[in-house]
């Protein structure tokens, strides 16, 4: 037990230099610019479906679970606000953060773990390049960068699924949904979500390289590289989301 | 650098004193000690597990020691900051068991990654250099364009080399040059090994668990066990060996 706790915050340190070393890099030149394209593509871009259907699909249930529990209430007429409070700050930002750390997390460990069981990340050193600035830079940069856009785009594809069902299936009028949630939805639930989208941004990337550059063995250390990326990178949003969600409650 | 202007033929280019290395609670290395002349091919010998590629790994600072120092033409490595290593690795290559070569480039851009990352701009030098090193591993341009996927492993391990000479080194460090490989190709490297050795005047270490081989490539045999060097000597004096398990590796062997 206090071995694994021992082990726990051993990592917690060597992921703490990933991050100064992270930053050490971040700023010398020559900017990796055609790395960073790359990866902007692969995070951003590519994750546009995955992200799409996770939001309109969640946007779609949560009309449906909220409109028939204050139909009987007779509040109906309260979805689009209460959707816009719980997509914006918090059901968008997470599930495409989750959606991101499945998908991302599992490709850069995947990457650089048989990189590194194949001596590449080791070649790279041989040669006098830096692994940080060649691999870890680009990646983390690009999903701190792509991770906000991801959330926001969830939030207004999310909306618009509920707009849907809410016009359809629950007869809200689409003029009153939108006006109602124009009326009542700050642009503070809107940012508080997206800045914290750019902090899960930085743990999923970071965690999914830590995991990536220590992965040892063949070709099953690569798969536990990246299935405890997965796990960690999910895990962390969560856990981080409660504790950037109460600090932002208290600003 | 003044440190480098050595010329003296008989000085060692790499020294390791007192070398000690653990893995969390596993000792690797218990003090090695072994010298490596200027020009010189040691091949260190043992069997599998004992540490050989850890000791390679020393001298171009991919490990740092826990105890004991490692000396590069004149130059400790032991406190350098990976920045610092810079110019060291410049000057010792390393040649990787698989041949470690970036499957995301061709083999044009495995070979030409230094010499860009060493600073060269100019796309004609760059072009002409590549192929002075593909044809110094007897490979025609005409690979330049395919990926590591589509190499045989020999062929993997000839761009291997390619890469690692593409800078001019001093000195290549040589990780199980002929594992996996078929007895002919096998032949075929260590004679390539044996020949740009002799030809560029470089200093080599090579790790093997293969004795034929290591007579074809070394000048000079260090035998590895319980993380110390036990017997270092040439050819003759390996063939001439009291040493028992020196005996035993060279009856198994040919």
């Amino acid at each position: 037990m206090l071995d694994r706790l021992y082990r726990f915050l051993d990592q917690l340190g060597q992921i703490g230099i990933l991050t100064r070393d992270f930053f050490r890099y971040l700023f010398r030149r020559p900017f990796e610019s055609r790395a960073l394209i790359d990866q902007l593509d692969s995070v951003g871009y590519r994750s546009l479906n995955v992200v799409n259907l996770t939001a309109i699909f969640s946007g779609m249930v949560l009309a449906l679970q909220m409109g028939q529990f204050l139909e009987k209430f007779g509040a109906k007429i309260y979805v689009s606000r209460i959707m816009g409070l719980s997509l914006l700050r918090e059901m968008g930002p997470v599930l495409a953060a989750l959606m991101i750390a499945a998908r991302v997390g599992a490709g850069f460990s995947a990457e650089l773990g048989t990189m590194k069981v194949t001596e590449q990340i080791d070649a790279m050193r041989a040669l006098g390049t830096s692994p940080i600035k060649k691999l870890v830079v680009p990646r983390v940069l690009a999903t701190i960068i792509m991770m906000p856009i991801l959330a926001a785009l969830a939030d207004a594809i999310g909306l618009f699924g509920g707009w849907v069902i809410s016009v359809t299936q629950l007869g809200v009028s689409g003029d009153y949904f939108y006006n109602s949630l124009i009326q009542h939805v700050e642009l503070g639930d809107f940012t508080s979500g997206l800045g914290k989208s750019i902090f899960f941004g930085y743990l999923i990337g970071i965690i999914a390289c830590f995991e990536g550059l220590t992965a040892s063995g063949g070709a099953d250390g690569v798969g536990r590289a990246t299935t405890s990326a997965v796990v960690a990178a999910s895990i962390s949003v969560l856990i981080s989301d409660f504790f950037l969600t109460k600090l932002f409650l208290a600003i | 650098m003044p440190q480098n202007n050595n010329n003296h033929p008989r000085r060692p280019f790499i020294a390791l004193r007192g070398v000690e290395k653990s893995f969390g609670p596993k000792p690797v290395l218990r003090g090695v000690d072994l010298e490596v002349m200027e020009g010189e091919t040691v091949v260190v010998l043992g069997g599998s597990g004992e540490g050989k590629s850890v000791l390679l790994r020393h001298i171009n600072g991919l490990e740092r020691p826990d105890a004991g120092e490692v000396l590069v033409g004149g130059k400790r490595l032991n406190a350098l900051s990976e920045d610092e290593l810079f110019p060291v690795r410049r000057d010792v290559a390393m040649v990787f068991q698989l041949g470690a070569l970036f499957d995301s480039l061709s083999v044009f851009g495995n070979v030409s990654y230094p010499i860009r990352e060493h600073g060269e701009r100019d796309e004609a030098r760059i072009r002409r250099r590549v192929h002075e090193v593909l044809e110094m591993v007897e490979l025609h341009d005409d690979v330049a364009e395919l990926f590591p996927a589509e190499l045989s492993g020999g062929m993997k391990k000839r761009v291997a080399l390619a890469r690692a000479l593409a800078l001019e080194p001093k000195a290549v460090l040589y990780d199980e040059p002929t594992t996996g490989l078929d007895p002919l190709v096998t032949h075929k490297i260590n004679q390539m090994i044996r020949g740009l050795q002799t030809r560029l005047g470089f200093t080599s270490v090579v790790v093997t668990h293969d004795l034929k081989s290591a007579f074809m490539v070394g000048d000079r045999f260090a035998l590895l066990d319980q993380g110390r060097i036990r017997f270092s000597g040439t050819a003759d004096e390996v063939r001439t060996t009291g040493d028992e398990l020196m005996r035993e590796f060279v009856a198994t062997a040919l």
